[in-house]
């Protein structure tokens, strides 16, 4: 919508993160220079190529943005529909899923933006969580097949819940009505991606610094105590001197961050426990041209309908 | 038929690579102008078009897919797409089996070699599914003989073997509507018929070169 260009904390916060980006970009090309040795190399690699994705997420965003209410949802639906296509391709599924799983596709994700688009929130709140849970095993059992019956059925239905439900909620931000703050709603969407990325990238940087005591070495190498709680804590920080661009007050501000830095942490974590379980390092690697939805979206996916849902408790009377 | 493709032909060719997402890796050899049999292994019906899309597009108009006649021409609508739209050649699945002696047999292996032979004419390359029959997606059967036989009779032919992954979770035996899961297609390094070698021994040499170029072992 083009009022998006009328409102300047908007331009303002996204001219930050362009800005941000910039700089990176940057320091990621002199990097690439100078390091040779192969262990840097590999690691200075890994950082370009989650600032070329940050790019890519800065579009599907500013797109989002511009698109209006119905071109996010179809942006943000072919997102979903691409996550849930690497979700289904890597989990093993049998021969007996097939019908669920077209459905899954075709019909309940649909149905799910459908009712996002018409903000039926009570419909909305039992689709995937209730009507789902019973859809899903049932139609399996129609199918007939029983081998690792309760497995299958909570496979599809994590699939259905991390990239159908989960995401749906990041183009439901657009639509909230917050009194006063009519319009203004893409300032939400961007200050929840911001604070959510940024607390990836610090856990990451405090990791490296202070980094002693792993929480689950199994299941993300990397992953310390000391680094999540540094991590969360400065994006935190981050997130509450932006409070200017939400509708919050620094200190709402700051409980938000939180809990999206948090919830943050849990949805990254999730996702490496389910790429262990699977067997693979990042979903993008087996599949590489269509890969790497999921590895960029984990962190999001858990922050998302509860930084909504929280929004829209206290938020829209 | 002469350098022209049907445009349903390329319809259902961009509608199984979106189906499919079809991840395409040329491993062991190039696209190449050279008269080819691609042979693979078959678990779904999209096998054919998706390896058929596949191929640079100069290269479809010149490359034919071998369809069991039983199957495709018991309606009308599967016969027009598999004659009309896709060019396929038609064989005749089991006439060795169905021989009542060896005579009539070897009678009917012999029609069929030279029947695809004829296929490959001059200019046309052909697209072969030697188990015969879609299988579930976990082993590769093993081959019939007319693949080695055609490599006799056709020795200027390259025979490159191809896996399709994950085809039969997209679209398997006996449903209609396809899960639009990823997939990928793996082309190998051309096989021969050695100097000498046994029918049996080529045969599941060629099925080898096929189930050796699986990338998820997806057990």
């Amino acid at each position: 919508m083009p009022q998006a260009f009328h409102d300047v904390k908007l331009l303002w916060l996204f001219g930050d993160v362009l800005f941000v980006l910039f700089v990176a970009t940057l320091i990621g090309r002199r990097l690439k220079q100078r390091r040779k040795g192969d262990t840097n190399r590999a690691s200075v690699e890994n950082v370009n190529a989650r600032i070329r994705a940050w790019w890519k997420m800065c579009a599907i965003f500013a797109a989002a943005i511009l698109l209006g209410r119905v071109g996010s949802l179809v942006l943000f639906g072919v997102i979903s529909f691409l996550a849930l296509r690497e979700y289904m391709t890597l989990v093993p599924t049998r021969r007996g899923d097939h019908r669920t799983l077209f459905w899954s596709f075709f019909v309940i994700m649909p149905l799910q933006y459908c009712l996002i688009g018409l903000q039926w929130y009570v419909f909305l709140s039992i689709l995937v969580p209730a009507l789902v849970f019973v859809f899903v095993p049932t139609s399996i059992a129609i199918g007939g097949d029983t081998a690792s019956f309760l497995e299958r059925g909570a496979k599809i239905q994590s699939g259905i819940m991390v990239c159908a439900y989960c995401l749906s909620y990041l183009p439901a931000l657009l639509m909230l009505s917050i009194p006063g703050y009519e319009g203004r709603d893409a300032r939400l969407l961007l200050y929840l991606v911001i604070v959510d990325q940024m607390s990836g990238v610090l856990q990451f940087v405090w990791d490296k610094l202070i980094g002693k005591n792993k929480i689950a070495w199994r299941v993300s190498p990397h992953k310390t105590w000391e680094g999540s709680f540094g991590g969360v804590l400065s994006a935190t920080a981050l997130g509450t001197a932006l409070w200017w661009a939400t509708p919050f007050t620094p200190l709402q501000s700051a409980g938000m961050s939180f809990t999206i830095c948090v919830l943050g942490f849990c949805g990254s974590l999730v996702m490496s426990a389910i790429k262990r379980d699977i067997g693979i390092k990042d979903f993008g690697i087996v599949i590489e041209r269509h890969g790497g939805i999921l590895d960029r979206i984990d962190s999001l996916c858990f922050a998302a309908p509860i930084f909504f849902q929280l929004v829209h408790y206290y938020f829209v009377p | 038929m002469n350098g022209g493709v049907h445009p349903i032909a390329s319809l259902l060719a961009a509608v199984a690579r979106g189906i499919s997402g079809v991840q395409v890796q040329w491993a062991g050899c190039e696209p190449d102008e050279k008269q080819r049999i691609y042979f693979a292994n078959h678990t779904s019906h999209l096998d054919f078009v998706v390896l058929w899309s596949a191929l640079p597009s100069d290269l479809r108009a010149r490359t034919r897919p071998v369809a069991a006649q039983d199957y495709w021409e018991s309606s009308a609508v599967r016969r027009y797409v598999v004659i009309n739209v896709f060019n396929a050649v038609l064989v005749q699945r089991g006439a060795m089996a169905q021989a009542k002696n060896p005579e009539e047999a070897r009678f009917a292996a012999r029609a069929l070699i030279e029947q695809l032979a004829a296929a490959l004419g001059t200019e046309h390359s052909l697209i072969l599914f030697p188990e015969g029959t879609r299988g579930n997606g976990e082993k590769v059967e093993e081959f019939r003989a007319g693949l080695y036989h055609l490599a006799l009779r056709r020795p200027d032919v390259e025979l490159v073997p191809a896996y399709l992954e994950n085809m039969n979770r997209i679209l398997p035996k006996g449903e209609v509507l396809p899960v639009p899961m990823l997939s990928l297609l793996t082309f190998g390094k051309p096989i021969q018929v050695e100097p000498g070698e046994e029918k049996e021994a080529f045969l599941e040499r060629a099925r080898e070169a096929v189930s050796s170029l699986r990338r998820i072992g997806n057990a």
